[in-house]
C-alpha cells in the first residue's frame, strides 16, 4: 500500500470531533522518528491531524494555543498484553471477554469483537497517558490447562467510540515453557512437538479446504475455525505471541520459528538477558515486563532488573509492558518504563519501548507511536519526565480527538473530597 | 562466600541464643514469648551521613543534613551538625535520607518464591476462624524476595496470613536481616497482629463449600460468635485468677488464646476490609466486644468514611494504584491515602505484593502527585510518613522506627535521589546501625539460599 493510500485510508478512520487549529507551544517533542527530540518546539494540529511540528513552526492565525510550559509531548502510549476493553471488574466473568474455555474455539478466538468502548478503564487508562492497547487474550483455565492457543490479539484505541479496533487480529496467542507444557501432557518436548504437528495440520489443511469441507482426508484434532485462524501464523503472514521466560525455551522457539518460518514474538523473556544475542541476531522483539524480577518459577530463576537494558544494549527491540492481564494497572506503564531507566536502559529507548516500538511490532507504526506531519494527532503533553510518578499529563489526544483529563475515580474522589 | 558467612554471622549468634531463653508464663497461664526472637543486631560503629536531604518521617524535610547514628540508635538529625570524632562520615551530597520503609502488610515468606503449591503457607482455608496459627511459623527466611525488599529500603514488615478466613491467624512483625530461622528475623518486643477478613473472600471460599460464611451477614455472625465465645474463655481465665489460681487452670485453647489477647488489647486487630459500609459494621462489632481496630489494610473505599476512621484512631494501609479486582475494590483512588491523612488520620501505604514491597517509595509518590494535582497539598514530609511512621504506629513499633528521632532504632535508607523518583534507587539501607544492602558492594547483596547457585544470583537485580 502507497503512503498515500495509507494516509487516506487513515483520514477515513479518524473523525476528529470539531475542525479545529490547536498549537502546542513551548514543550520538548520525543518524536520516536529520525528527527528525535525537539526541545521548545511547536506543533500545529489541524483536523486532527498533524499539520506541522519542529522548533521554529509558526502558530497559525486563531489557532487554540496550549501552552506546554517547558513540558514534554510524546506520542501516545501503547500497552501491549493488556486487556483494556475487553474486561470490567476482573474477579467478575460475566464482565470479561478476554478469554475462552471453548474446546471448539482456540486460535479462533477473536478479542476484537466484542469489546466495550464504554468501559471505565479506558479514561483511567488515558489519564497514564495510554491511547493505544494490545488487547492480548488470556487463557481460561478453570477447567484445567487444555487450550493450547489463547487466541487472537487486536490493537485498539482508548477513544471510546464505537469503532475501536486499529487492527484486529494483529497476532495470535501461544504459551509455551512451563505452561505449554502442562497444556501438552506436561512436559516441553510434548508441546514442541503437539505445535510442530498442529502446523503440520494447519498447512495439510489450508492446501486441502475442499476436501476437509466434503469430510475427506486426514482426520484433524483442532476446529474449522482454528485451522482456519493458524494459516496465517503457519505462512508467517500473521505473528505468533509466544510466552516463555526461561532461557532455554527462548532460543528453542528461536530455533523452532526459524525451522518452520514463523513470525515470532518473545512474551515475557524473564531470563532473555541471558540470550540477548541469540535474540537480537533472530530479530525476534520481545515484550517484557521490567518490574519482573522475582524468580516466580523456575522458568525465571535468572529474572533480573536490568534484563529490559540488557536486552536493548544487545540489539533487540524492546517493547515495555506492566502488570501482564492487568487492566486496572495500565497507569503503571510509564513507571515501568521509569524503572527500567534506572536500571540502565536509555530514557528515549524507554519512551520508544512503549511507544514506536510496539506499534512496530504489531504492524501499525504507520498510524501511531511517532509524532510526525501527516499523521493522525495521537500524543500526550506531559508537564514533566513522562516516565514520572511525579508528573502528569495535561493533555491527551486519541486518534486526533483531545479527551477529557477527567475518569470515574476522579469523579468518586471529588464527590468525596472534602470542601473549605 | 567468606563475607557470605560473615554476613549472616549476626544471625548464627543470634542462633545459639535461642536455648538460653526461657520461656516466662503469663500471668494468665499461656506462656508469653513462647518463640522469642533471637534476632540481636552486631555491633556497629558510629556513622555520620552527611550533606544529604533527609526526611525525618516526623514530618520534617531537613536539606544539607548531617544524620548521627551511635550504638544502633538514631543520635540526632539536623542541618550543621558537627561530626563528632571517631564517625565515619558516609557523603550524602546530592542524596536523600528516609528512615527504613515498613511495610504493614506483605505475606513474604508465606508466599515464598518461587511459587510451588510447597509454598503456599500463608492461608489455612479450611475453617473460617483459623485464629489459632501463627504466620511466623509458615515463613520461610530463605524467600529471595526479603532481599530484593531490602534492596527497596524495607527495613520492617509485618507478615500476615491470607484473607480466605474470618479469622486469619496471628501476624509476625520481622526485621528484614538475612537470618536462617525466623526467629532470627523476628523483630524484638513487637505485638502481635490477629487478621480479620470482611466480604468477599471469606464468603466466596466458605460458601463455594456448603457452608457458613455464604454472605456478609454470615460474616459477621462468624466474627460475634467467636467474639462471644473468646469473651467467655477470658472470664474463665481472669476467674481462675482471681480466685488465686486454684486448681487446675482452665484448659488453654490455641484459638480462642489469640482472640483473648485481642480483648485483652495486646494483641492488634489488622482488618482486611474493603468496603467503607463494612468497616463500619466492623467499627460496630469491635465496639460491642469492647476491642479496637488497629487497622484496615486495603480499605480502597476508605476515603468515604475518612473522619470516622481519623475518631476511631483506625490506621487506614492501602495502595494508591490497586483497583478494580473485585467489586469490592471497585471504588479504589489513587487519593485514598491523603485524603486519610487530611481528615487526620493515619495513612500507610502497604504492598500485600512481591513486587510493589520493592517500590513503595514510588507507590506513595504517586498518592503524593496525585492528590496535590486535585489541591490537596502534602509535603514530601508527609507522605513519607505513610511508609514509615504510620506503618509503625499500626504494628505497634512507633516508639522504637519509623523516624529518624534520637534513640530509635537506626534503620536507615540512604537513596540515590529523591525517593518518590522512579529513578530513585537505595543505595544503602541500615538496619538497627547495621550494613544490610549496599547497592555497590557485593558482600551486602548475598542472595538467599535458595538463589545461590541458580542463574543471575550475582545481580543486584
Amino acid at each position: 500500500m502507497t503512503r498515500r493510500l495509507a494516509a487516506l485510508a487513515a483520514l477515513l478512520l479518524a473523525t476528529p470531533a470539531s475542525a479545529e487549529t490547536i498549537a502546542i507551544v513551548d514543550a520538548r517533542l520525543m518524536t520516536m522518528t529520525g528527527a528525535g527530540e525537539i526541545s521548545r518546539g511547536t506543533i500545529v494540529i489541524r483536523d486532527g491531524r498533524i499539520a506541522a511540528l519542529g522548533a521554529g513552526v509558526p502558530v497559525p492565525a486563531g489557532a487554540r494555543i496550549i501552552d506546554g510550559r517547558g513540558g514534554v509531548v510524546t506520542p501516545g502510549f501503547v500497552q501491549a498484553d493488556s486487556t483494556l476493553g475487553a474486561v470490567e471488574v476482573s474477579q467478575v466473568p460475566t464482565s470479561a471477554d478476554r478469554a475462552t474455555h471453548s474446546a471448539a474455539i482456540s486460535a479462533g478466538f477473536d478479542i476484537s469483537l466484542g469489546l466495550n468502548p464504554d468501559s471505565i478503564l479506558l479514561p483511567v487508562s488515558r489519564l497514564a497517558g495510554i491511547t493505544h492497547a494490545v488487547t492480548t487474550p488470556l487463557y481460561d483455565d478453570q477447567g484445567g490447562r487444555r487450550l493450547q492457543f489463547a487466541g487472537q490479539a487486536a490493537v485498539i484505541d482508548l477513544a471510546q467510540r464505537p469503532q475501536m479496533v486499529t487492527r484486529p487480529r494483529a497476532a495470535m496467542v501461544l504459551e509455551m515453557g512451563e505452561g505449554g507444557a502442562e497444556r501438552a501432557g506436561g512436559a516441553r518436548g510434548s508441546a514442541i512437538v503437539e505445535l510442530r504437528t498442529t502446523l503440520a495440520d494447519v498447512r495439510h489443511f489450508a492446501a486441502h479446504r475442499a476436501a476437509y469441507d466434503r469430510g475427506e482426508g486426514r482426520p484433524q484434532t483442532l476446529s474449522r475455525v482454528d485451522l482456519e485462524a493458524l494459516v496465517p501464523v503457519a505462512e508467517g503472514r500473521m505473528p505468533l505471541i509466544v510466552k516463555v521466560d526461561r532461557a532455554s525455551d527462548i532460543r528453542e522457539m528461536i530455533a523452532f520459528a526459524r525451522e518452520e518460518r514463523l513470525r515470532i514474538i518473545v512474551d515475557g523473556a524473564g531470563e532473555g538477558w541471558r540470550v540477548a544475542d541469540e535474540i537480537a541476531a533472530a530479530q525476534v522483539p520481545v515484550i517484557l515486563d521490567p518490574l519482573a524480577d522475582l524468580p516466580r518459577s523456575f522458568s525465571e530463576l535468572g529474572a533480573t532488573m536490568d534484563n529490559a537494558a540488557r536486552l536493548h544494549a544487545a540489539g533487540v527491540t524492546v517493547v515495555i509492558k506492566t502488570g501482564s492481564g492487568v487492566a486496572h494497572r495500565a497507569r503503571e506503564l510509564r513507571y515501568g518504563a521509569g524503572n527500567a531507566v534506572a536500571w540502565g536502559l536509555p530514557h528515549d529507548a524507554a519512551v520508544a519501548a512503549i511507544t514506536i516500538n510496539p506499534a512496530r511490532v504489531f504492524g501499525v507504526a504507520d498510524r501511531i507511536g511517532s509524532l510526525q506531519a501527516g499523521r493522525v494527532a495521537d500524543l500526550v503533553l506531559w508537564n514533566g519526565d513522562p516516565l514520572e510518578p511525579l508528573s502528569q499529563p495535561q493533555a491527551v489526544f486519541v486518534e486526533g480527538v483531545e479527551k477529557p483529563l477527567t475518569a470515574r475515580p476522579l469523579e468518586l474522589r471529588d464527590r468525596y473530597m472534602p470542601r473549605p | 562466600m567468606a563475607s557470605m558467612m560473615k554476613h549472616l554471622g549476626g544471625a548464627c549468634i543470634a542462633l545459639l541464643s535461642l536455648t538460653a531463653a526461657g520461656a516466662a508464663i503469663a500471668a494468665h497461664g499461656a506462656p508469653d514469648d513462647p518463640f522469642p526472637a533471637t534476632y540481636r543486631p552486631a555491633a556497629s560503629a558510629s556513622l555520620a551521613i552527611v550533606g544529604a536531604t533527609v526526611l525525618t518521617g516526623t514530618g520534617a524535610e531537613i536539606a544539607d543534613a548531617t544524620l548521627l547514628i551511635a550504638d544502633g540508635k538514631i543520635e540526632a538529625v539536623g542541618a550543621m551538625l558537627p561530626v563528632p570524632e571517631g564517625y565515619a562520615r558516609v557523603d550524602g551530597r546530592g542524596k536523600w535520607v528516609t528512615p527504613g520503609i515498613i511495610d504493614a502488610h506483605s505475606h513474604l515468606g508465606v508466599y515464598a518464591s518461587p511459587a510451588t503449591p510447597s509454598h503456599e503457607d500463608g492461608n489455612g482455608a479450611v475453617a473460617p476462624n483459623t485464629a489459632e496459627v501463627w504466620a511466623e511459623h509458615s515463613v520461610w527466611p530463605q524467600d529471595p524476595k526479603f532481599r530484593l525488599a531490602r534492596a527497596g529500603g524495607v527495613t520492617s514488615l509485618m507478615i500476615l496470613p491470607g484473607s480466605a478466613n474470618l479469622f486469619g491467624g496471628r501476624s509476625v512483625t520481622l526485621k528484614n536481616v538475612p537470618s536462617v530461622t525466623t526467629q532470627g528475623m523476628k523483630f524484638p518486643g513487637a505485638p502481635y497482629g490477629l487478621k480479620i477478613a470482611c466480604g468477599e473472600n471469606p464468603k466466596r471460599v466458605y460458601g463455594s463449600k456448603g457452608r457458613s460464611p455464604a454472605t456478609r451477614m454470615g460474616n459477621v455472625a462468624g466474627y460475634r460468635k467467636a467474639w462471644i465465645d473468646a469473651a467467655d474463655y477470658l472470664r474463665r481465665q481472669d476467674r481462675w485468677e482471681a480466685g488465686g489460681k486454684v486448681g487446675d487452670p482452665p484448659k488453654r485453647d490455641l484459638q480462642l488464646e489469640t482472640l483473648a489477647g485481642v480483648l485483652r488489647g495486646e494483641i492488634l486487630v489488622q482488618n482486611h476490609c474493603y468496603r467503607a459500609d463494612e468497616m463500619a459494621v466492623m467499627i460496630d462489632v469491635a465496639r460491642e466486644f469492647g476491642f479496637s481496630i488497629r487497622a484496615f489494610h486495603h480499605a480502597n473505599e476508605a476515603y468515604k468514611i475518612a473522619p470516622l476512621l481519623a475518631k476511631e484512631d483506625i490506621c487506614v494501609a492501602t495502595w494508591a494504584n490497586s483497583w478494580g479486582a473485585k467489586m469490592e475494590s471497585l471504588d479504589g483512588i489513587e487519593e485514598n491515602a491523603p485524603m486519610i491523612d487530611a481528615a487526620g488520620g493515619c495513612a500507610i501505604i502497604h504492598s500485600d505484593d512481591g513486587l510493589l514491597i520493592q517500590r513503595l517509595n514510588q507507590e506513595a509518590g504517586i498518592a503524593m502527585t496525585a492528590a496535590n494535582h486535585a489541591g490537596l497539598p502534602v509535603s514530601r514530609g508527609e507522605a513519607i510518613r505513610w511508609i514509615t511512621a504510620n506503618p509503625a504506629k499500626a504494628m505497634g513499633i512507633a516508639d522504637k522506627v519509623g523516624t529518624l528521632e534520637p534513640g530509635k532504632m537506626a534503620d536507615v535508607v540512604l537513596w540515590s535521589a529523591n525517593p518518590f523518583s522512579v529513578y530513585a534507587l537505595a543505595d544503602r539501607v541500615w538496619v538497627d546501625g547495621v550494613i544490610q544492602w549496599d547497592r555497590s558492594d557485593p558482600r551486602y547483596q548475598g542472595p538467599s539460599d535458595f538463589v545461590v547457585g541458580q542463574p543471575g544470583q550475582g545481580f543486584a537485580r
